[in-house]
């Protein structure tokens, strides 16, 4: 079995998997970074999103081998130390979580979209968001915790 | 807010060693208080008597209230807690919630019927059937504290009093926090019995009615929360199953052998439906599944075509010979007889996937002895609060512990045990060590229990005036009373009323799906009286203002989302409003929507969802507004897109590819509730929202096109149709 080498969360972790394993099962089997949640394995959830340097992706689509440049992967753990992220924060403050099971992916795409864009209109946050469905129905409060939390934006990492 | 991470089982509940457990007795059961410094003491206590625990109380003065609910985003986590704390006085910063052991016997309701105690987070029915349970718990921890204070200070217990986690005797201007009390706690010989109007008023409440913030939330925004799906334990294995995609048929295993020499596979599992596979990591039991060669035999459920079946329900509608009959008030027989006028709709309404966001599974360990057997779940309980799984192994219900978990939603799915009883089958086989079963959104897809298909066949009458004389509703479908709740119109006044279900089986799995038989029920009932209002030219809000004039809560949410949603002002050109009003889970609401309408695609956009309702006291309301806006979110989702179509027995979906539901780019943009305030008992909200959307869609569709809309859900092809005819 070969063993990769992986940059999660700033952090080098070694881990002996089958090759073309996914990396959604890596998180979470492997190393139970658990947060990120598996909702359908082909990239139409948006449950398992993480950053890949910076930018958002799927991990249910991703396997482990595409990761030997020590590409940067963080995921909700590794968003802050203390869950108090600016998103995280605008997201307590607008009650945005129901059942809670697809806000990781929620939280981590708005992060992304307000690190590209820190003050995007209604229609860019639904379109950046589209992605990622919420079964409780709380669009309508993660559209509010990302317009608050690009009132105060995030700073850039 | 802090909170445990995890429910707290029982054991580490007797663990805890700087504090005591209040044990109070409900139902004339008397208290009994242990300190859990002496184990063997109060395990004897627990296993002497049936008595509930409700509340830790810690000398550091944090209280520990368990919630009996599950928790699948509709908030129990705080709004039961907050009832207990209500009463008891506490202070709220100081307040943990954990999940109760699930005993029944102890933790029970029996808000839910005549059957005993119960634990189940179903049917919007938690905050109605715990109300009293919860203050009348928390009333009497306050009393335990007021009386141990007595003692100590040798004063009267009337001449105390209590102020958030604080006992006060004005007197001799004194106080002590509640936690400096727990050294000298003692328990009355009898304690009290507090009836409804020994407890707080509604007026007099400090935290009910006012928005704390959700006590999970804090783990549910930092990747903490756990799901079942989530836990991992030492020595784990993983289970998956291939089920069919035609419910029911049963699987021959054509390559056991080559299965079993894959690389990890530990077992190959028989079911009656499925092929089980047992394998030491998840991704090799899913390869083996991938690789399983099955032949399926034949089920009920072979040959049937879903787009099909209304054929034959129509000439089910037509037949004179009767099902079983669920209202009869007054003839209506003589009513349409008499009749000026009578009007006859068919209204359809395709199978519907809950789709909750995490797919099913559960986590069993069987004990080597397969004496026992511990359960970690998502789950929102069942009658016997262990979930089938005691049965299912031969074994008393007290050697099955069961650990909930937080639900990736529920939505009724969870309220089924099917995957419990599949991953205890697994564990079985697999003593002493523990099986964590996944079902593939695949899996969750084609393996669904839907929301039955239905046809509701509609006929009313009116006499020379216009007014409604009589209403008839047949429905035809399989499920009981997932097809038959809301059939009832229990807040118009119509004379003659009948409503009759006519059962027909096609052997598909079905369960409730939020607000249950009220989805299909209302769409028919309330786009019947719009059409009627349409054809006498009158607007559908004064023909419901007559309907409701014997029932003044019911006009009063009517009253309130016409004023809410300015319904007497003309919308901007190309858009209109719709209405519609319900009673469920005991809440009134009526919904009025706006919508437009693309004529080229047939799709149609909500603009705006307004409601009114009234579920007595509102004991969180923001979280109330939270439940109707996802309720009306999950409803617009369902009536614009989803559908579950089945051909020749096999479900023809299997994932959010071709099973579309409601995204951010297509959602209003406002969604408002208010609430009508009321000091009456509170109802369930988790279910009203939702199946106000069909109808009020329809009726604005009516408006703004002059066509019904009377098959769901609307999809863009659908519209086009009606548009064409
Ligand atoms: S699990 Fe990856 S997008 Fe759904
Ligand atoms: S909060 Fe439940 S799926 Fe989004």
């Amino acid at each position: 079995m070969p063993t990769y080498s992986l940059n999660i969360n700033n952090k080098v972790h070694k881990i002996d998997v089958d090759q073309g394993t996914s990396l959604l099962w890596v998180l979470r089997e492997h190393l139970q970074l658990t947060g990120t949640k598996y909702g359908c394995g082909i990239a139409q959830c948006g449950a398992c999103t993480i950053h890949v340097n910076g930018s958002p992706q799927r991990a249910c689509v991703l396997t482990v081998d595409g990761f030997a440049d020590g590409q940067k992967i963080t995921t909700i753990e590794g968003l802050s130390e203390a869950g108090d992220h600016p998103v995280q924060k605008a997201w307590i403050k607008a009650q945005a979580p129901q059942c809670g099971y697809c806000q990781s992916g929620q939280i981590m795409q708005a992060v992304a979209l307000l690190n590209e864009n820190p003050k995007p209109d209604r229609d860019q946050i639904l379109s950046y968001m589209n992605g990622n469905l919420c079964r409780c129905g709380t669009y309508m409060r993660i559209l509010k915790a990302i317009q608050l939390a690009s009132e105060n934006p995030p700073s850039v990492s | 807010m802090n909170m445990p991470l995890k429910s707290q089982t029982r054991r580490q509940f007797l663990k805890s060693s700087s504090s005591v457990a209040l044990f109070i007795g409900v139902s004339g059961i008397l208290p009994q208080l242990v300190s859990c410094k002496n184990r063997k003491k109060l395990q004897e206590t627990i296993n002497k008597q049936r008595l509930t625990a409700w509340v830790e109380l810690a000398e550091d003065g944090h209280v520990t209230i368990y919630n009996p609910a599950a928790e699948m985003g509709q908030g129990s986590m705080t709004s039961l807690p907050v009832l207990f704390a209500e009463e008891m006085d506490a202070d709220w910063s100081l307040v943990k919630v954990a999940f109760s052991p699930q005993e029944s016997a102890i933790y029970g309701s029996d808000g839910w019927g005549p059957n005993g105690k119960v634990m189940l987070s179903a049917g919007s029915r938690i905050t109605f059937g715990y109300y009293s349970i919860m203050r009348k718990a928390g009333a009497q921890a306050r009393y335990i504290l007021l009386y141990s204070v007595a003692k100590k200070w040798n004063v009267p217990i009337t001449e105390l009093s209590t102020e958030n986690g604080i006992v006060i005797h004005e007197k001799e201007n004194k106080s002590i926090g509640y936690g400096a009390i727990v050294p000298f706690l003692e328990i009355p010989e009898q304690l009290p019995e507090f009836t409804e109007d020994q407890l707080k008023s509604p007026a007099s409440f400090r935290l009910v009615g006012k928005d704390l913030e959700r006590t999970e939330i804090p783990e549910k925004v930092n990747g903490k929360a756990k799901f079942a799906i989530d836990l991992k334990l030492p020595d784990m294995v993983y289970g998956v199953l291939e089920r069919g995609k035609v419910h029911g048929a049963k699987p021959i295993i054509k390559n056991e052998e080559e299965i079993l020499a894959l690389d990890g596979v530990l077992k190959v599992v028989p079911f009656e439906y499925a092929i089980g596979v047992v394998a030491t990591t998840l991704s090799k039991a899913l390869a083996a599944k991938k690789q399983l060669e099955i032949e399926w035999g034949k089920a009920i459920a072979s040959g049937f075509n879903s787009q099909e079946a209304y054929g034959a329900y129509e000439k089910i509608a037509d037949q004179n010979k009767n099902g079983q009959v669920l209202t009869e008030i007054g003839n209506t027989k003589s009513a349409f007889r008499s009749a000026a006028k009578t009007y006859t709709a068919d209204f359809k309404n395709d199978y519907v996937y809950h789709a909750q966001m995490e797919p099913l599974n559960a986590m069993v360990k069987v004990m080597e002895d397969k004496q026992s057997a511990e359960v970690w779940v998502g789950s929102q309980q069942g009658f016997d609060s262990k979930l089938g799984v005691p049965q299912h192994l031969g074994i008393p219900p007290e050697h099955v512990n069961i650990n909930l978990q937080y639900l990736g939603g529920g939505f009724g799915r969870r309220s089924m045990t099917d995957f419990v009883l599949e991953c205890t089958s697994l564990a079985a086989t697999m003593p002493g060590i523990p099986v964590k079963l996944l079902w593939t959104r695949e899996d969750d897809v084609t393996y669904g229990a839907f929301r039955p298909l239905t046809l509701q066949r509609l006929r009313a009458s009116t006499d020379t005036n216009g007014k409604i004389t009589g209403f008839s509703h047949i429905v035809v479908g399989d499920g009981g009373n997932l097809v038959a709740s809301g059939i009832k119109n229990e807040h118009y006044d119509i004379a003659n009323q009948y409503a009759e279900w006519r059962e027909v089986s096609q052997g598909i799995r079905l369960k409730h799906w939020r607000a249950v038989g009220h989805g299909p029920n209302k769409f028919a009932i309330e786009c019947m009286l719009d059409e009627i209002a349409h054809d006498q030219g009158i607007d559908p809000v004064e023909l419901r203002r007559r309907l409701m004039s014997k029932s003044p809560r019911a006009l009063a949410t009517l009253e309130k989302a016409v004023a809410m949603s300015k319904w007497n002002e003309p919308s901007i050109a190309g858009r209109a409003k719709g209405m519609a009003f319900l009673e469920r889970s005991g809440s009134l609401g009526t919904g009025v929507c706006e919508i437009s309408l693309d004529t080229k695609t047939g799709k149609i956009k909500v603009h705006h969802f307004w409601n009114a309702v009234d579920a007595g006291v509102i004991v969180q309301p923001d979280n109330v507004k939270a439940q109707m806006e996802g309720g009306i979110l999950m409803g617009i989702s369902s009536v614009l897109y989803e559908q579950i179509t089945i051909v020749d027995g096999a479900v023809q979906q299997s994932n959010f590819n071709d099973y579309q539901i409601l995204r951010m780019q297509d959602i209003p943009e406002t969604v408002e509730t208010e609430m009508i305030a009321s000091s009456e008992h509170p109802q369930g909200v988790g279910e009203s929202g939702t199946p106000l959307v069909a109808c009020a869609i329809a009726n604005a569709f009516l408006k703004l096109t002059g066509k019904p809309l009377r098959h769901l859900p609307f999809t863009p092809e659908r519209v086009l149709q009606v548009l064409q005819a």
